[in-house]
Order: C-alpha cells, then structure tokens, then sequence
C-alpha cells in the first residue's frame, strides 16, 4: 500500500470542514487524509485524484459529476468483508476514520482497465445491441454468451458473506413531513413547529441547509450558515419537532404512509454495540411538504464525460462547502447566469478561471475572467482527466482552452420524483423549460421552493413558511424570513450541442445522444419504449441527470413537445435502500416468531428432537441414551404406548371456545355431520367442508354446556378455521347469538393414550370424578379438577386407536403436569411420543390427517360420505352432490400394504395396475401417508383408491417414478389396527 | 388446594426482568384475564354488568377503563377483555360467568397471554421500533390493538402515566420479550 501525499493540493480555504482533526482514508489501496464534514468524494477531489471510476459498457474513465445522491459516476465497493456496499455514491458517504474504498468495474485497476476495449467496438455496442445478438449458434448461448455476459455486466460485486449489519424497522407519526431541510424546508419547519404542531423534518444529508450549504448568498446581511444554525437550535428545542438527519424519505405509499431509511452508523466505522446500520422508518403523516430542492441539468456535448467535466453548481458546492477544488485552472460552459456564480465563487478562492463559455450572445461580462458569448463547448481531451475543452465560437472558429475541470450548466430541474410515486404525472412549465409537480400528487402532499419551480432563496423561504399555513390550515400568516437575494429565473432550453453524436447523456448506463436518435430511428419512439431500449434512467441513480435530456432529444426528433412526449414514472426508491434494511430484524432464527408448547422446557430437559409445524416447535421423539436412529425412538414410543401408557403434548392443535344460545345450531352450519342433538358432555367427531363440498379440515366439538361447545381443529388449519368460522359468524350468519374465541393456548392438552390410559389418569384426576367406562364411556367429556382442586378439561378421544384420553390444564401448569403425569406414570412404564410416533398411530389406526385433507377430496373420498348429514342445510352440503363429484369411480380411501414385508411405501406413489403401461391416462389413485407400523412389522399406507372399497384384496402397483420405486402391494382397509374400535372402548 | 407449580410464559418460577438504561421490562405473571362478549339481545344488560363491576362505563374502541382491581380494556364490538390480579382473581372467568349470567359470553384467558410492563425513561423511542402506534399521542387509558414483530397484541396506557403494558400470545413469549428487549438495547 502506498502512501499518498500528506499535503492535499486540491484543498482551498473555508468550507464545513474541521482542519483541527485530520482523517485517514483509503481508496484503491492508497491512503490519503480529509477532514471531518468531507465525503468521500470531496477528500479525493481535494487530494487531487479525478479518476473515480469506469463506465458500465465501454469502461470509459470517469469522475465525479455531481455533489450529491444524484451522482452517476462515482459509485465505490465501501468498507471490505462481509459489510462491503456496492454502488456507494462517493458524494453522499461521509468520510471517517479508516474508511476504506474501492473503485468498481475495471480490472485490473482504474487507470488501466482492459475492458475499456469496449470503447473501441462501440459500434458494436449501441443500444439494444443484445437483441440483435448472441442469437448464434444456439448452443453457444448456455456454454459461451451467457457466461461472459454474467461477468461483464452487473455493477458492483457482493461480498457473498451474510450482511452481519442489524437493521430496525421503526414507525413514526406527525402532523406535518417536511422532506428537505434546504430554506423551504427549514421556513416550513420554523412556521409549522412554533404552531405546536407534531413535524419532522427529514433530510438525506448529514448537515441540514440544503443548497445554503454550497452558496455564498447572505441571509439578513449575513452568511446563509448564520441562519441555518440558529432555526436548527430554536428547532431542536421544540420538544413537538424531530429532526431527522442522513435519513432519504425514499417513498411516497399509500395511506399518508412514507418510507424513509435513517443511516444511523454509516458514518461510524462501525455500529455502536446492540446499535442498528440503518433504520427503515414508515412515518404515517396527516400532512407532506415536499421541499426536495432541485437538480442541476447538463448540457451534451461529445467527450462530455471526462474526468473533471462536472456540474457547475456541483463546483461550487465543493469548493463553498468541502473546501475543495477539481482543478486549479477551470473553464465553465452554461446557458444562464448561474454557471457564472461558479466562476466568481472560484475566483474568489483564487482559481483561475479559463474562460466562462456562454451559449446567449447578451452573456453578462466580468472584469476578472474572459466570457465567451454565443459559444459552445463541442469536445474535449484527456482520457484520464481533462486537459483540453475545444469550443466553437460565435464566429464559427474553433478554440482550445486548457483547463483540468469544466462545470457545465443547463439549467435545474424541480425535484419532482415523490409526487409521482402513486403513478402522478409532472407538468411542463415553458417559462421554466423544466417539469414542475402537477396532476394528481399523493394525498396530502404539497410542495414548496425549488422542487416547485421556485427557484430563488427568497422564494423558496417564503413559499416554505406559507406551504406550512397552508398545509396546517393555520391562521397565521408568513412571519419575518431572513432579507434573501431574489433574483428572478428564466431558463431557456439547450440539451446538446448541434451535431453531437457520443454525448453522453446517461453516464451511470453509458447512454448517448446517438443512442436515442438509434431509438428513434428504429421505431422506438414513446418515452416508455425509449427509456427501455436505451435503458436510459434505469440505473441506480434512475436517471436524475439524464431523463431530461433524453426526451427533450427524442422530442425534437419526433416532431413533438416535449410535454407531448412526457416522462416515465419515478419509482420507490428514491436512492438505492439496503436489503439488510427490508429485511430489519426479520432473519434468521428472529424471521418468523417461535411458539413453544407448555411442556417445551420438559420436554427440553428430556431430550426431544424439535420439529417445526408452521410457528410452533412439537417434539418429534424422545431419543433414549443409546439409540441412535430415529426409527428406534420412534417404534419403541409406538410399541410402548400401545402396550401400556403414552404421553404426547397436543396442546397446538387449535381450540375454539364457541359460546351463545345458538351455539350448536352454528356447529350444525359449520359442520356437515349433525351437533344440534349432541348431549351435554359428550363430544363427537366433526368433518367441515368448502362451499363447493371439498373438505377443509376435521376435528372434535365438546359440549361442556348447553351453550358451550370447545372446537377443536388440525394444528396447521387452526387459524384458518377460526377465519372461517368468524366469516360464517359475521357475515353468514349474523342474526345468530354465538359468540367465538381462541383459546389454542390458554389451555395446556395432553393426549395419554394406551391399555393402561386410565389407571395413570385415576392418579391424577381428583376421587370425585369417575372416569370409569361407564361413568365417563367413548366421547364423553367433563370439566373436572386434578391434583387437589385445579381445574381441568377432560375429553375421553382417540386419534391412537388406543384407549386415551385429552387432559387440559391452564397453560402455566402445563409443565408441572407433564411432570406429574411422569413421575405417576412410572410405574406404567409411561413413555412420552412426539409426531412421529403419533402419526405412525394414526395411520395404523386410518384416521384421515392434513395429508388426506388436501384440499381436493370430499366427504367421499375420506369414506364419510354418509356423514353429510341430508337432514338439515350446513356449508357445502349442496355442493357436495355434484354429479362430477360422486361418479362410480370416485376416489376412496383405502390402506395399502406391501406384498414383500420389506419394500418401501412411499407417500405421493401412484397406484397402477399390475400389468400395463404406467402413464396417467393408466393413474387409479395415488398414496397420501406412509409409515413404518412397528405394530404391524412392516411400512404400510393410506392413500385414495378409484372404487377403492369395492377392490379390497386386489393387487397393485406403487409406482414412482421420478424415485424409481416400483413396489407390488395389496389394498387392504384403512383400519390396520384394532378395525373393530374395541381398545377405544375399554 | 392443588399442588401443581406454575410456570411463568418465559418458562422460569420467577419473572424476568431486563432493565437497559432507565427502562425496565417486567415479565408479570400476575395477570387473570377473562373476555366478556355480550350475547344477542342482552347487550345493554351486559354493558349494566359491566358498569357495575367497573363503575363507570364499559371502555370505548381503544380504550381501557383502569379501575382497581378489574381492568378492563376493548376487543372488539361488544366484546372487551377483563384483567385482575391472579393472586385473589384466579377464578376470575367463574366469578364473571356468576355475575353476567346469560347477558354475557365469558372465557379464561389467563394463559392465552403473555403480559410484560415497561417502566422508565424511554417508553416512546423502544414502542417505534416495535409498532405502528402513535405512541406520543397514547395517554393514561388508551388501550389498542397492534402487531409487534409478527404477533398480535393488546399495549395499554397505565396509570401511573408512563407505564406500559403489553399482552401478548403466551407460546410466542420468548420471541416477544426478545424483540422488546433488542428495541431497548437499539434505541436506549
């Protein structure tokens, strides 16, 4: 790493800088030294460096072309490693301490790039030039174009490493969003925030001001900077104002809703510990003033793009605010008076000023540096950095002027980008020559100052304080505003210079002049299509410099004003936005919130393995000291529940307190079978269909009282069966009285299934309730207590086959009653199962899970067509009789059994004959749930079977053919154990 | 009396308690929480119920009434949610089905909740970072509906003014406290 010069040739008096601490900074690993209040692109110009890039196409080298977030040029790779930023505007990152750059898109260094031969085959290269090629020979375009394009296009490269940054989301609210802190925004600001009104006052730079900051006009007789911090301390000391600063309102959305990201740390080396990057805010304001200034627009000229050829007012601000110059010796080409405020601001910082070329013959003359009248720049020279700008005179003759910087002038435009977000257009101003906001701008939204057209201090001052009154309806009017200079502005149209052909207007997607007459010339004429086939705007500065340009040019061609040819729409956002801040704190393990079961930190202790079943963590298997498998865990859980005693925590399938004097006619609506005759303390199976009689979801409804039922519901459907059900409530049937409420975990419910269920829940249940078979038989429940007096639920269910029961404890004492239920259980040998082992039960036992309630099958299919109850109207009762529905070979569900005991049954096989083709014109059916049966000795499945009950016995073949498995098997029943229910019933 | 011990929403026997510069978060396990849901033509009976038991009026949308020891908050129409002190209202849900009788759907939901209580400096700038409320503008009574990274919850305007109280889903417990307390450790 080289050192580089300790003295900074380019640095001048003045300017916001801190000369009293010195900055060490590192750019394509040589180090240089700014100031605190430099960017990163003012310390390079001060340091004497120009060359900060090169082009995307042609590797063209490149400068700085601006001071701001509209620049195109200077985008650096900012910081290494894992926190490396592509595409960083130079001009907008604040210098500090070790901060280390690099340039983009030149191997193998900025000042020689071999992929500036580019350059050399630009005919080659126009516009559109991909469409006409890399067509030929096809089978070059995976192996040959593809990869050559991939790493030739792209700006900027990623460091592949996760972003180790931490991101906020915050949500702000006010009165009143002023978006610029400039003098519209800082008068709107003052007016708003001595009304008492809740303001925020937001601005993309690290110093408020706005274009105070770059100028040398005096406020009151002073300098403009007087001003600024004195309305910056009243303002800070208005507890109902908030000042936002180096945050970009970079959306204009719905609702009075904006997007703004505040860089909290991008100017630290690094965050603060437990301190955010960046904040993603959403400010919801009643009222917006847009105050967003505006841009400086070039002027196209061939070779305009050289190192050093820059916007006039960009000088300017380098110079009055960073203390810094481009070059010692600097020309200015522009059409108005403002360029000419660059020569004497630099004039008075001792730079010589070339020549001022001035395209009006009535050009305002200076006694301290020549003005050429009715010329124009038409060329220039120095490849790395300018050297030489060639001009046509009025005369017709042609002049070299030698200078290292040229500032170039055509005018400003309003800043209009947020008032087109919700798809508004701007309206063309002729006296202006520029787009000012018009149509329909976003609700609330008004605009003052420059982005408004209003282009002079004191205009912008004024029409800020009374943007305010008029936006907070108050009944003051404009108090006193500092005395500004208020010299009237015209601008007059120049885009480029007659003749041109590789002007640059696009400089971030390398877009010329001769681009857009190619356009033209090929019939893409509307500014959409030009925008396109140019990619003229697309880049990441969405062309704030060049939109202008472009189709003022396409209009002269056409034929047409520009006002006929009109813009494209300005998107969110504004300047590029950070993923990292989409994203906030949603990622990795925080990316969607966890919901843990009562008995988690039990189950915790003892080892579980977690599965994931949407947000909740269930406990998979209970792994013993010694297994090593999961099949093991899994079959003995399986052997040992059927044989004795299991546990397993259900507590996530979902529970629907339903209450109200019409509590089961509302179960009758919602379910197909009849509940509006289930007694008081029983509880009975429920199937629920669509409204076109395609089954939603299954599960139990208890009676508790005359007016209470519990519904419960799949874990992976709770929160859409209470949707459903809150639909049907509100909307289908409001004159009913029924009343719902989640209460999945208020309510800690274990299932203990097995032979020996009952003895272990005797130990539990409190004496006085009897939960004999015949005090308390199949499908009864009961509010009870346990344990000496906690209330309880007890639902007498079965999903196992086995003999079981549900037990529901208040969620807090879940984890005590797991325990309780072990330390009883041991002599029981009671053994706690997870999902896997329920699910190997259950489909031993056929009952129908998410898998056969897969949102195609009915009642039908599921084998309870005669559950459809005909005797009362419920939801998809009708539907359900469709002819296409209820053919002869309709779908039933049917068990499946492998002929060899060792094959495979997999889920999703299909079902084939024995014989012939294996095809889906050929499809019987196919397998929904697979399992090893411990019980059983083999894997067996349940899967839907064209007239499957008709066919029990037949062989088959289980065919999967991406997994190549193809297995003989026998259709049996579903009920593989215990077909007759006599354990249930125990 | 029964002999099984509770647990608190974060799973310990004692609340957890986080302070980041003046700002304590509580976890408070002493929350009974019933809902009251009016029934089909006894809504003015149930709002005299509730008058009774609050003595004043049942809480407007986005309102709490704080009386002592019930607190009450709004839900939903005709719907509100009463909170007590778990320590002599555990039976909170009976207590109110006795009184209500008819007039009024009443379910626990003690355990459905997870409560945590913010109290300090700082209030404002922790609850940007974690929700969409107007926070500034919230007073002593507000009582609204939010979303909080990812999770539905109910945030409360205590007296005295200042304090907070959250509730949110109990399972989700531990992803809640984390984000309140990552906010903290951001903003504070």
């Amino acid at each position: 790493m080289t050192t580089g010069k300790m003295n900074q040739i380019n640095r001048l008096e003045g300017g916001q800088i801190d000369r009293s601490t010195r900055l060490k900074f590192t750019f394509d690993n040589r180090q240089y030294y700014g100031h605190p209040g430099d960017t990163l692109a003012s310390a390079l110009l001060a340091n004497g460096v120009r060359l900060m890039g090169r082009s995307f196409k042609y590797h063209r080298p490149r400068g700085v072309l601006t001071a701001g977030s509209e620049e195109p040029n200077a985008i650096v790779e900012l910081r290494g490693g894992a926190r490396q930023e592509p595409n960083t505007r130079a001009t907008t990152a604040e210098l500090y301490d070790g901060l280390y750059a690099k340039s983009q898109n030149r191997w193998p260094s900025l000042a020689f790039d071999a992929m500036a031969i580019n350059d050399r085959l630009s005919n080659f290269l126009t516009a559109g030039f991909y469409y006409k090629t890399f067509m030929w020979p096809a089978a070059f375009w995976e192996k040959v174009y593809e990869p050559i394009i991939r790493k030739a296009a792209g700006l900027g490269s990623l460091s592949m490493k996760e972003d180790p940054d931490d991101y906020d989301k915050g949500f702000k609210h006010c009165d009143l969003l002023i978006i610029g802190a400039g003098p519209a925004g800082l008068s709107a600001a003052l007016t708003a925030g001595r009304s008492g009104a809740e303001v925020i006052l937001a601005d993309e730079d690290f110093a408020f001001g706005g274009r105070l900051n770059a100028e040398t006009y005096l406020l009151d007789e002073a300098p403009a900077l007087d001003w600024v911090t004195q309305t910056i301390a009243e303002l800070s000391s208005l507890p109902n104002v908030r000042l936002m600063r180096r945050t970009t309102v970079m959306g204009a959305f719905d609702h009075g809703i904006y997007g703004a990201v505040e860089r909290v740390s991008d100017h630290l080396h690094n965050p603060d510990p437990g301190k955010p990057r960046q904040i993603l805010w959403r400010i919801y304001a009643k009222h917006t003033l847009l105050c967003a200034g505006a841009t400086e627009r070039p002027i196209a000229f061939d070779n305009n793009d050289r190192p050093g050829i820059m916007m006039a007012g960009a000088i300017r601000t380098f110079a009055n605010r960073f203390g810094a110059t481009p070059s010692q010796r600097i020309a200015v080409f522009t059409n108005s008076d403002d360029g000419h405020r660059t020569a004497a601001d630099l004039h008075a910082k001792g730079i010589k000023i070339a020549a001022v070329v001035d395209t009006r013959s009535d050009a305002p003359l200076s006694t301290d540096y020549e003005v050429l009248r009715g010329a124009q720049a038409i060329d220039s020279k120095g490849r790395l950095g300018l050297t030489y700008v060639d001009l046509r005179q009025a005369d017709g003759s042609i002049r070299t002027l030698e200078c290292g910087a040229l500032g170039v002038s055509g005018g400003w435009n309003p800043n209009v980008h947020l008032t087109c977000h919700q798809r508004g257009r701007p309206v063309w101003n002729a006296e202006l020559a520029a787009f000012v906001p018009g149509g329909a701008l976003p609700p609330g939204m008004s605009v003052a100052g420059a982005a408004r057209g209003i282009f002079s201090t004191h205009g912008a001052l004024t029409s800020g304080a009374q943007g305010a009154i008029d936006a907070l309806d108050l009944k003051s009017t404009v108090a006193h505003l500092p005395q500004a200079e208020d010299t009237p502005v015209t601008q007059k149209a120049f885009w480029y210079v007659q003749g041109c052909s590789r002007a640059w207007l696009d400089q971030q997607n390398d877009v010329t002049v001769k681009d857009v007459k190619l356009a033209h010339q090929e019939g893409f004429r509307s500014v959409e299509h030009l925008k396109r086939y140019t990619t003229l705007g697309m880049a990441t500065d969405q062309g704030k410099t060049s939109n202008m340009g472009g189709l003022a040019i396409m209009a002269e061609l056409a034929g047409k004003g520009i006002p006929e040819v009109g813009t494209t729409i300005f998107r969110p956002p504004y300047t590029p936005v950070a993923i990292g801040a989409m994203a906030g704190r949603i990622r990795g393990k925080d990316f969607h919130p966890t919901r843990l079961t009562p008995s988690h930190f039990w189950a915790k202790e003892r080892g579980a393995v977690f599965v994931e079943v949407g947000n909740w963590l269930r406990a998979q298997w209970f792994p013993l000291p010694g297994e090593t498998h999961w099949r093991q865990s899994v079959d003995r859980e399986v052997l040992a529940t059927r044989a004795s005693v299991g546990v397993c925590d259900c507590t996530t399938l979902g529970k629907i307190d339903v209450q109200g004097a019409d509590a089961a006619d509302f179960l009758n609506k919602i379910y197909c079978n009849g509940f509006a005759k289930l007694a008081v303390n029983k509880t009975r199976y429920g199937l629920m269909l669509r409204e076109d009689g395609i089954a939603i979801d299954d599960g139990t409804a208890g009676r508790m009282a005359e007016d209470h039922f519990v519904v419960t519901t799949t874990t992976a459907n709770a929160g859409k069966v209470y949707q459903h059900m809150e639909f049907v409530r509100q909307c289908l049937c409001p004159d009913m009285d029924v009343q719902l409420i989640s209460t999945t975990e208020a309510w800690a419910q274990y299932a203990v299934a097995g032979p020996n269920s009952r003895k272990l829940l005797q130990k539990i249940v409190d004496a006085e309730f009897d939960i004999s078979n015949e005090a308390f038989p199949f499908m009864a429940c009961a509010n009870i207590t346990v344990c000496g007096g906690l209330r309880a639920r007890l639902f007498r269910i079965s999903f196992s086959g086995e003999l079981a029961f549900e037990i529901a404890v208040p969620s807090r004492y879940g984890d005590a009653l797991m325990r309780r239920l072990m330390s009883e259980g041991e002599e029981f040998n009671v053994t706690p199962y997870g999902t896997e082992a329920l699910g190997v039960m259950r489909i031993e036992k056929g009952h129908a899970a998410g898998n056969e309630l897969n949102g195609t099958t009915t009642a039908l299919n599921l084998g309870m067509g005669r559950m459809v109850s005909k005797a009362k109207d419920s939801i998809g009762s009708v539907l359900s009789e469709r002819t296409g529905l209820n053919t002869a070979d309709a779908l039933m569900q049917v068990g499946l059994k492998p002929l060899d005991t060792s094959d495979k049954v997999t889920a999703g096989g299909h079902l084939m004959a024995v014989d012939g083709p294996v095809d889906a014109a050929h499809d019987q059916g196919y397998v929904t749930s697979a399992a090893y049966s411990p019980t059983l000795g083999s894997m067996i499945g349940l899967g839907f079977l064209k007239d499957g009950s008709n066919r029990m016995g037949e062989t088959l073949r289980l065919v999967s053919p991406l997994t190549k498995l193809t297995v003989e098997v026998e259709v049996v029943s579903a009920h593989f154990v215990d077909p007759e229910g006599i354990r249930v019933r125990a | 009396m029964h002999n099984l011990s509770p647990i608190t929403a974060l799973g310990g026997t004692a609340p957890r308690i986080d302070t980041v510069a003046k700002l304590t978060l509580s976890e408070n396990p002493d929350i009974a929480l019933a809902s009251v849901t009016a029934r089909a033509d006894h809504t003015t009976a149930c709002r005299a119920h509730l008058n009774a038991l609050l003595g004043s009026d049942a809480p407007a949308p986005g309102k709490a009434c704080l009386h002592d020891p019930e607190l009450a908050f709004w839900t939903g129409p005709d719907q509100w949610m009463i909170a007590a002190p778990f320590e002599t209202h555990e039976d909170l849900a009976a207590r109110l089905k006795a009184q209500f009788g008819v007039a009024a759907s009443i379910t626990e939901q003690t355990d459905a909740w997870a409560c945590f209580d913010l109290r300090g400096d700082g209030i404002d700038p922790v609850m940007e970072l974690l929700c969409a409320i107007n926070i500034r503008a919230m007073q002593t009574g507000d009582a609204a509906r939010t979303v909080i990274h990812h999770l539905g919850c109910f945030v409360i305007r205590m007296a005295p003014a200042g304090d907070l109280r959250i509730l949110g889903p109990r399972a989700s417990a531990g992803s809640l406290h984390h984000a309140i307390l990552t906010a903290m450790t951001s903003a504070l």
